[in-house]
């Protein structure tokens, strides 16, 4: 991997937030996102997962700093981010864009769903009024809604609907990278295999890379190519999506996977849990964060903190134990597949296929 | 939009009719007769039985009723029982100068408020607003009489820049008629600027930290289109309606300020009309007020539809 593949990197971001401030004596923090390095490659779909409240959305926001770090740099194609002034960041916001996670409150009530869409053309000066609103249509079209929907608000459309205007504004100015904050948690399940393909979709076409926040691990394992788990504002695991599932090496990823429901009775052979609330952020446990919850702790996690590192190529865990543990991912991939999922993804597909060979581009 | 305003007038009607009920059988309520007042020292019991007949008080108060609102339909609100003006004419006299002390007062309000407002919201927290609040608050703590009087003082007697009370009409000499009704307009302002300023600070706390404001930095909008487009004309709603209510609160009059800077306002009006029992120009004037509340909401509602979409199809 040469330094050219990597289009945006975080190297020891950190992000605390004030959450009680007395009037004397110390405030109270929250380490949000508490120095994680990641790199992510030109192309690729990175999805990121751990539970509420693990600091991923904080992560997501820091790396197109839509919020400023307390410490640590995001860098895009080799360039520090945080170091840009105002205007040249409005400027990068053209590669850098954000879907949200609710459809319903992150388009402006106010304004028609074209105004919306043309307006971060606008605001990068790309093409003239025509051109903005031809693109505005296109694009409408693209993630399956009509040009004529583009004069009519927001309130108007369903939440499968508003989530595609969504992703048509994110992807009108022609972005590089694009970050998705749980794109499609909000929506029916129902609804989210369509708008799961129609991300894939427009990822081939528009040659992006994609950064998925999620927690719902059927969805990460059809559309992402690596998957970094998140505890506690730290990276504990990343791995080819593949070798995660079938080979975790942290056991919280582990306990992760076995939360993922499988349609038979009996199929899942090893019952691992982890109980509990995960501990409060506000004071995290010394040693290996997840200890207090691990079934695997021994003695040494509750005083070393284990650094994330290189177990094999491509494969990066933070536990103490790895290489002595034997985990249990879902062996036979299939078996956390739902055949109803499944189905219901291919025949998508295919009604998509053949929509878009019908319609005249 | 016309059918939807046409319609709330409608609907303002029996409002209107329900306002006259109460506004005339409430006042038979209150002590004291005008008949007394008029004849002065004179009791003779011949003079004021021939007044009452005059100004037929002996009728049913039914009947009094009905014979004033069927005139007032036809824009007769009745003769003043004290100075024998035509209460329509003595309305009219008052109405310019109250409008324009309400419009500028109003304006200065806007022009204070809502961008101090504006302001304390984005920078919550820090130095700017606290001082907007203190400011704000002194705003609303400070009697306008007292302002008023200290602005008088200063401006006028020390720096002598604006004249210290009167009134010009404004089609006479519109440039002298603004400096007579700056002070009074002012004053009545800036406590007015201090509720607009809580209000418009509050809707924009609540916009500021809304997903489509995020949505719009993340687009790469610069702050102020981000602050202006997104954030204010969504908070615009709560802060119309207060302004509307303002409004019509400075239509009723403003007694204190125009007694201090003895302008010929509505509220002199109304305070003296109530002490001489001069019926008919107490019912003209709060039915007046009545109307421009009205007005005031109809056209708060008719904001609301251009400001919100979401409003126009119910």
């Amino acid at each position: 991997m040469t330094r050219n593949d990597i289009i945006l990197e975080a190297r020891g971001l950190k992000r605390r937030f004030v959450t009680h401030k007395p009037l004397f004596g110390k405030p109270t923090e929250v380490r949000a996102v508490d120095g994680v390095d990641l790199q992510v490659r030109r192309g690729e779909t990175l999805a990121i997962v751990g539970e509420s409240g693990c600091g991923k959305s904080t992560l997501a926001r820091l790396l197109v700093r839509l919020i400023e770090p307390s410490g640590g740099t995001v860098h895009y194609e080799g360039r520090e981010i945080g170091a840009l002034g105002d205007a040249a960041m409005r400027g990068l916001r053209r590669d850098l864009q954000f879907i949200f996670q609710d459809p319903f409150a992150s388009l402006n009530p106010r304004m028609t769903v074209g105004a919306l869409i043309e307006e971060p053309l606008r605001a990068h000066g790309i093409g003239d009024a025509a051109a903005r609103r031809d693109q505005a249509a296109q694009m409408l079209t693209r993630v399956g809604l009509s040009p004529r929907h583009a004069d009519r608000y927001p309130h108007e459309f369903s939440g499968g609907q508003r989530q595609r205007i969504g992703i048509a504004r994110a992807l009108a100015c022609g972005p590089k990278v694009v970050i998705g904050d749980e794109p499609v948690s909000a929506l029916d399940v129902s609804i989210q295999a369509q708008v799961v393909n129609l991300l894939e979709d427009l990822k081939q076409e528009f040659e992006l890379t994609l950064i998925v926040i999620a927690h719902d691990l059927s969805v990460i394992r059809h559309m992402a190519d690596r998957v970094a788990v998140m505890y506690l504002g730290q990276l504990v695991e990343i791995a080819r999506t593949e070798d995660l599932f079938r080979a975790p090496r942290h056991p919280y990823t582990e306990a992760l996977l076995a939360a993922i429901p499988l349609p038979q009775y009996g199929a899942r052979k090893v019952k691992v849990s982890i109980e509990g609330d995960p501990p409060d952020p506000i004071a995290p446990p010394p040693g290996c964060r997840f200890h207090t919850r691990c079934p695997y702790a021994i003695a040494a996690c509750q005083t070393d903190r284990p650094a994330l590192r290189d177990l094999e190529p491509g494969h990066s865990v933070a536990c103490l134990r790895a290489e002595e543990l034997d985990l249990t991912g879902t062996a036979d991939a299939e078996r956390s597949h739902n055949p109803a999922t499944e189905r219901r993804f291919r025949l998508y597909r295919e009604a998509r296929h053949e929509e878009l060979q019908s319609t005249p581009t | 939009m016309l059918s939807f305003i046409g319609r709330r007038i409608l609907i303002a009607i029996p409002t209107v009719l329900l306002i006259s009920v109460f506004v005339f059988f409430m006042q038979k309520l209150l002590p004291g007769d005008p008949v007394l007042a008029l004849a002065g020292e004179d009791r003779n019991p011949e003079i004021l039985e021939f007044l009452r007949e005059k100004y037929r008080l002996n009728d049913p108060l039914y009947v009094q009723y009905f014979t004033w609102i069927g005139n007032a339909l036809q824009g007769d609100l009745g003769i003043s029982l004290r100075t024998q003006q035509p209460v329509l004419t003595l309305i009219g006299q008052k109405l310019p100068v109250t409008i324009q002390l309400a419009v500028m007062a109003l304006i200065i309000a806007i022009v204070i408020g809502v961008p101090a407002g504006i302001v304390s919201a984005y920078r919550k927290g820090t130095w700017v607003d606290w001082l907007a609040n203190i400011l704000a608050l002194s705003g609303l703590s400070v009697p306008n009489f007292w302002l008023g009087i200290m602005l008088i003082l200063l401006v006028s007697v020390k720096l002598g820049w604006l004249p210290a009370s009167g009134y010009q009409p404004f089609l006479d000499d519109p440039l002298q008629s603004i400096r007579t009704m700056l002070m009074p307009a002012f004053v009545l302002g800036t406590g007015l600027a201090a509720t607009l300023m809580r209000h418009t600070r509050s809707a924009m706390l609540g916009v500021l930290k809304s997903d489509y404001v995020r949505t719009a930095r993340a687009k790469g909008l610069s702050e102020t289109t981000v602050v202006v487009k997104h954030a204010l004309r969504n908070a615009l709603v709560p802060i119309v309606t207060v302004v509307t209510l303002l409004f019509g609160e400075l239509l009723a009059g403003a007694v204190l300020t125009e007694q201090i800077f003895t302008i010929p306002g509505f509220g002199k009006l109304v305070v003296d009309a109530v002490f001489n029992r001069d019926y008919a120009v107490v019912q003209g004037i709060v039915l007046c007020t009545a109307i421009a509340f009205i007005a005031m909401n109809i056209l708060a509602d008719a904001l609301y539809r251009v400001l919100n979409p979401r409003m126009r199809n119910s």
